[in-house]
This record gives structure tokens, sequence and C-alpha cells, in this order.
């Protein structure tokens, strides 16, 4: 029985992964997390019809200290242990960085970078005394090849893969693994402003021509955070039709 | 429980160490083999054994200091622990 909590998980990727764990029998047990509980109630109520499966919404601003503390301990007390935890909360502000404000830059990084820390500093501390557990965050092809316009953005996802090395290189010694999955274009909420115009330009860069599925980067998930990437720690597996190759 | 054996029973499970070797001159790194990461792990079970007399977190200039059972004892008698405890 494991119990996986995934940020940001109302919508969009973040409710693709809790249904793919729930689904490949990867969790039995999944905490819904973000920022207002009742974003939660569609996904919570999509996993609950699975056989099998329990599921809680949890209210959490990951920028919060406060609000992170409280909110683990809450989701360790509800089911007893915690075994996955999917650092994927995220937003955007994009624009140049000659024009880009400084909270535009807080706001990106304090959610993006910071709130993974949050997380996974109190999630440690549970799967330390466990001496398992398996930590995956959702980074991003731009943190790997940087995005004109998108300089909070990018600096953030980079910040995750070095976090998700120096954590995995902390934490091997209690059998905790940290991963990181690096999405490239992905049709969701994020993608879907985009003009015809710039989503042509983008696919051109793509071997596999298209943009890749919520699903895609889900199932991608699954497998670090499963058993079946019982020997892998501290990579970066990327979801991107081939648009970048490090 | 005393203070002492409270402490020792803390550091006995955090460490994984004998009970036989956990002895107030004891110290963490050299005599019980500790590594930071055990540490880390005895500060934060110190902490939730120690709530309402050191708070959530113990700063890390205090924790730098700790370098054998006996020094935590005294550490924890500095904030008022009283020498019975649950």
């Amino acid at each position: 029985m494991k119990t996986a909590l995934v940020t940001g998980s109302a919508r969009g990727i973040g409710r693709a992964i809790c249904e793919e764990l729930a689904r490949g029998g990867i969790a039995q047990n999944i905490v819904v997390c973000d920022v207002q509980k009742e974003w939660c109630a569609e996904t919570v109520a999509a996993l609950r019809a699975i056989d099998g499966i329990s599921a809680e919404s949890l209210a959490i601003d990951v920028s919060k200290e406060e609000s992170v503390v409280s909110g683990i301990a809450e989701a360790a007390k509800t089911f007893g242990s915690l075994d996955i935890v999917v650092n994927n909360a995220g937003v955007t502000r994009d624009g140049l960085l000659v024009r880009m404000s400084e909270s535009d830059w807080d706001t990106v990084l304090d959610i993006n970078l910071k709130g993974a820390f949050l997380v996974t500093r109190e999630a440690a501390k549970l799967m330390m005394r466990a001496r398992s557990g398996s930590i995956v965050n959702i980074a991003s092809v731009v943190g790997l090849m940087g995005n004109a316009g998108q300089a909070n953005y990018s600096a953030s996802k980079g910040g995750l893969v070095a976090l998700t090395k120096t954590t995995a290189r902390e934490l091997g010694g209690r059998g905790i693994r940290v991963n990181a999955v690096a999405p490239g274009f992905i049709n969701s909420k994020m993608t879907e402003v985009l003009s015809d115009e710039v989503k042509k330009q983008m696919l051109s860069i793509v071997p596999l021509r298209k943009f890749g599925e919520v699903q895609d980067v889900a199932k991608a998930v699954a497998f670090l955070a499963s058993d079946a990437a019982s020997y892998v720690t501290g990579q970066v597996l990327s979801v991107n039709g081939g648009m970048l190759m490090p | 429980m005393t203070l002492e054996e409270k402490v020792k029973k803390i550091v006995v499970d955090s460490l994984h160490a004998e009970e036989s070797q956990v002895t107030p001159e004891a110290a963490f790194v050299n005599d019980l083999g500790a590594d930071s990461l055990d540490q880390a792990e005895l500060m934060m079970n110190i902490e939730d054994a120690f709530k309402q007399y050191v708070g959530d977190n113990i700063p890390e200039e205090d924790a730098a200091k700790f370098e054998t059972v006996g020094s935590v004892i005294e550490f924890l008698k500095g904030k008022g622990v009283p020498e019975n405890v649950d």
C-alpha cells in the first residue's frame, strides 16, 4: 500500500500524474494538492472512481513554509505514510528579461523552485525515517536549454534539475530516490494560449513533429516513482519528442 | 524515565547504535559512527521529543556543538528540561 502526493494536481499534468499512479498500481492512496481545496474535487472524484484507490484533497500553497509544513504533516497523518512525492506545481510569468518585474521573477521562483525545496524537505524527514521513498520533480526542457521570454521559468526549472541531483546525493543513503522529468511542448493549459504561428515554429524543432500529451509526462513520472526504477536516482528523463538530446 | 535515559534511547533509535556504547562521553561521529545524515535525523528526533522546550528547530549553531551524548543532555538541561521526563 503506497501513498503518493502530487502538488498542483487539480488539473493538467498534475492530474494526469495522479491518474497514472493510480491506474498503474503504483500508489493506492493519492493526496491531490493544490492552492485551493475546491479545485481538487474533480481529480479526487476521478481517482475515487478507480477500483481500490483512496484519494483526498489538500490545500497547500507550496511557496509558504507554514502551509507546506502543516500540509505534509496532514497528508502523512491521513494515510499513515508518504512514499511518493511529485513536485509538479508550477506557474509561468513570461516576458523578456529586460522587461521582467521583480515580482514576476519572485512569483515563479517561489512556487516552482522554493516550493519544491519546502515540500522535499518536509517529505524527506518522513522518508528518512521510513528508509525509503521516491521523489520526482517536474522540470522542463527550457531548464536545460533556455528559452527567450522565460528567464524566470527556465531558471526555476534549471534550479529544479540541480535540486534533484543534490537531493539524490544527500538522501541516497536512506533509500530515497530523487529524479526529474523534463517535458518539452505538451498540450496543456500552459501551451494552449500560444498562437498557431508560435506553435508551428515550435514544432519545426521537434523530430516527432507533434506536441506531447499530459499522459506522456505522467507515464515517465510513474516509471521513476515506481519500484521499476529502483536503481535510478539523480536522473533527468526528457519527454520532449526529441527536441533536445542532451 | 530520566532525561539521560530518554536521550540515550533517542540516540540508539536514531543512529542504530549499540545501547551499551551510548554513554554520556560517547562521541557521535568517532564512537558511534554517525554520518551527517544520522546527526540530522538525531536532531529531528530530539526536536520532536522536546518540542515544548526547544521549539520546532534547534538552531544550526547549537546543533553544530553537539559532539557527545552528554553535550545534548547538557543543552536540554539548559533549555529547562527537568531530570525526570515522560
